[in-house]
């Protein structure tokens, strides 16, 4: 398995009554009133210090991705978070999951940052091509819902050919008209870096992921048992398109909060893990649920399994949930002692037949040291006994050809834990 | 007399599904966001005109949207609709989104329409008093935004769903896909320059307006009747977004006694 440190990059100190003041972390929440561009400095500061952290540990990867005007998580330009990567790391991948191409135009601009990307690091991008949040598409950048899949394939298109055919080139698009495609640079991966596809259980994503041969992320803060039917309908489709079973076709993003003990761990980490469903989470429903943002074919599934697949429909009823539903009952999250966690992964990977896992390891309002102190117990004590898992059956087509694994670090600067809790 | 269901697959290849009852002149009724319904004042209608309700394009089937890009495509897609039925100068009265299509119809065929019935149409922007934000708006709070009494039975109507799971489902993917329809001509600011278009109408125009419109204030009929040359503007009083369905028989006396003049 492939193991991607993952920064979502969000704001740390929403008010405790948030969630009862404001209607929703996303669109919405006024920033003059909740976002101090102060705090956000030290933010932007911890956020690369933890990537960087992760990095000297030896994890495979490292990454972020885009989203905007919201206090989940506003990662706004994942280029600029994977331009200090390239420069700050030797061996990783740079994971961007991604850029949101129906927000690009022209799309070309994706094709170049990437390359850049890839260049630096001496070819060690991951192209992710996300179709986007209906939050951020619709809402937040005013796309029109109904186009925003017919803007996602040509965009698509026009990055692909940019990569990979001889320019200048000529692109006569619908939504994109170019007299002369001719990006520069090209990128060091060829044909191109690896796509990377991600969603939130859009059925056409899967049939395009099996078509074109691209690895699918489920992104979800939902968890195992949750994400069983959907993945299970990923693979039925990979099945139906005459694909192997390789795992690394597929990769989930999962919360992992690690321990000494069990009981250390939820006293460490559950006030964090529900302040992350309660308030980071806490999006309207019109804002997550878009009239023609999704295909009716995809609605028509979703209502007859009597909801939507949304990722961010997870706020209501987590008042006060215990560290025992989260991490027992519902298994939405990863976490106790590094044995435990171990034993919760490896259920992970054969459940849902998945090769890179995205750890979603800060989370809201979890402060610096709290957050290295997770990544270092996981580096030292998790990652041995599950990074090898799958690999003596599969290969990892989808890494970065100039990405090496690590060597995992012992030797790491050691976190002194301050008092907590 | 029951209504028909007409279907045809017009000359781009475009369906057409479209109501139709009556005798006489024709009138066409152009819906909203919420889908096509034969309401109460249609049957009125239709003891003196033959009334056809169209469903706008894309609501049953999204992938026809992909070949209606604007209001251009959508104005064209009605008029090869109207020939395909035998459609001549017809009456048209637009409601909401339909409004908005009934007016750029009525800009760009200017000597093809008999007379023009505007209901709490959208299609213009006012900075100061801008149309509400529907899709941004949680669902419990659209029945008082488009009704003056979001209590009352025309919302109960408005909003019924039926209670069978499998019909309900059915219904639920209809209404969605009907606003996505909508919305895709219209996402997120439902103002494509209609305004510097209005004064090519030359029909003889009714502004008819709820008094107490929440969505598209009252405000917008005054601008659509000093853009349209000629335009009479009637306010309905104890109505919101949906005069013909909160006060049905001063909206049916009203259109009968001008579609009749």
């Amino acid at each position: 398995m492939k193991f991607i440190w993952f920064h979502m990059q969000g704001y740390r100190d929403l008010p405790k009554d948030f969630e009862d003041r404001y209607e929703s972390v996303w669109v919405t929440p006024p920033t003059d009133e909740l976002c101090d561009p102060q705090k956000v400095h030290q933010y932007l500061n911890w956020n690369l210090d933890e990537l960087d952290y992760a990095a000297s540990l030896g994890y495979d990867g490292v990454g972020t991705n885009e989203h905007h005007q919201n206090g989940y998580g506003f990662p706004v330009s994942p280029s600029q978070t994977g331009y200090y990567l390239a420069k700050s790391t030797k061996d990783q991948a740079i994971v961007i999951l991604g850029n949101t191409l129906p927000l690009y135009n022209p799309p070309i601009r994706v094709a170049e940052e990437i390359a850049y990307i890839d260049c630096l690091s001496g070819g060690r991008v991951v192209a992710g091509m996300p179709v986007g949040s209906p939050m951020d598409v619709a809402h937040c950048y005013g796309i029109t819902p109904t186009q925003t899949r017919p803007r996602y394939y040509e965009a698509h298109d026009l990055i692909k050919q940019a990569w990979t055919r001889e320019g200048p080139f000529h692109f006569n698009g619908k939504y994109t008209k170019l007299r002369n495609v001719n990006v520069w640079p090209k990128t060091i991966q060829k044909p191109h870096p690896p796509i990377w596809l991600a969603g939130g259980g859009s059925i056409e994503t899967w049939d395009f992921a099996a078509e074109q041969d691209y690895t699918y992320s489920y992104l979800s803060f939902g968890g195992r048992a949750a994400a069983k039917p959907l993945m299970d309908g990923f693979w039925e489709t990979i099945d139906k398109n005459g694909k192997d079973h390789n795992p690394y076709r597929a990769g989930f993003a999962q919360i992992v909060f690690v321990g000494e003990t069990d009981a250390e761990a939820e006293r460490l980490y559950l006030q964090h893990a529900r302040y992350f469903y309660k308030k980071s989470l806490h999006v309207a429903t019109q804002f997550a649920a878009v009239p023609g943002y999704v295909t009716q074919k995809t609605l028509n599934a979703a209502v007859k399994r009597g909801g939507g697949s949304n990722p961010f429909f997870s706020a209501a009823n987590m008042d006060n949930v215990s560290w025992k539903h989260l991490v027992d009952e519902s298994k939405k999250v990863i976490g106790g002692s590094p044995a435990t966690v171990v034993d919760q992964l490896k259920e992970l990977a054969s459940d849902l037949r998945v090769g890179h896992i995205i750890l979603l390891m800060q989370l809201g309002s979890m402060d610096h040291e709290l957050t290295k102190y997770n990544t270092r117990l996981f580096a030292e004590k998790v990652l041995p006994h599950v990074r090898d898992i799958w690999d003596d059956q599969w290969q990892d087509h989808w890494w970065p050809t100039g990405a090496r694994r690590p060597v995992l670090s012992a030797t790491a600067d050691r976190v002194q834990l301050r008092k907590l809790g | 007399m029951n209504t028909e269901t007409l279907e045809l697959t017009l000359p781009s290849g475009l369906t057409a599904n479209v109501l139709k009852k009556g005798h006489g002149a024709p009138v066409v009724f152009l819906h909203s966001h919420l889908g096509r319904a034969w309401d109460g004042v249609l049957d009125a209608l239709a003891e003196r005109f033959t009334v056809y309700a169209p469903r706008h394009p894309g609501s049953a089937n999204e992938a026809e949207l992909m070949q209606l890009d604007a209001f251009s495509d959508l104005v064209l897609y009605y008029d090869d609709l109207f020939k395909a039925f035998g459609i001549e100068q017809p009456a048209l009265i637009g409601h909401s989104f339909g409004g908005a299509v009934a007016a750029e119809y009525a800009a760009t065929f200017d000597a093809k329409v008999h007379k023009l019935v505007l209901i709490d149409s959208l299609g213009l922007w006012i900075d100061e008093t801008p149309v509400a934000d529907i899709n941004g708006m949680a669902d419990q709070k659209i029945p008082a935004l488009l009704l003056a009494d979001a209590s009352g039975s025309a919302a109960a109507d408005l909003f019924a769903m039926p209670s069978d799971p499998v019909a309900m489902a059915k219904a639920i993917v209809a209404r969605v896909s009907t606003r996505a329809a909508v919305s895709h001509f219209i996402w997120p600011i439902p103002d494509r320059d209609l305004r510097r278009r209005l004064y090519r109408i030359v029909a003889p125009t009714l502004v008819l307006w709820g008094r107490e419109d929440r969505y598209v204030p009252v405000v917008y009929a005054d601008e659509f009747v000093r853009g349209i040359a000629g335009a009479t503007k009637q306010v309905v009083d104890r109505a919101g977004h949906f005069p013909h369905l909160e006060q049905a028989a001063t909206t049916t006396r009203a259109l009968l006694e001008f579609l009749g003049r």
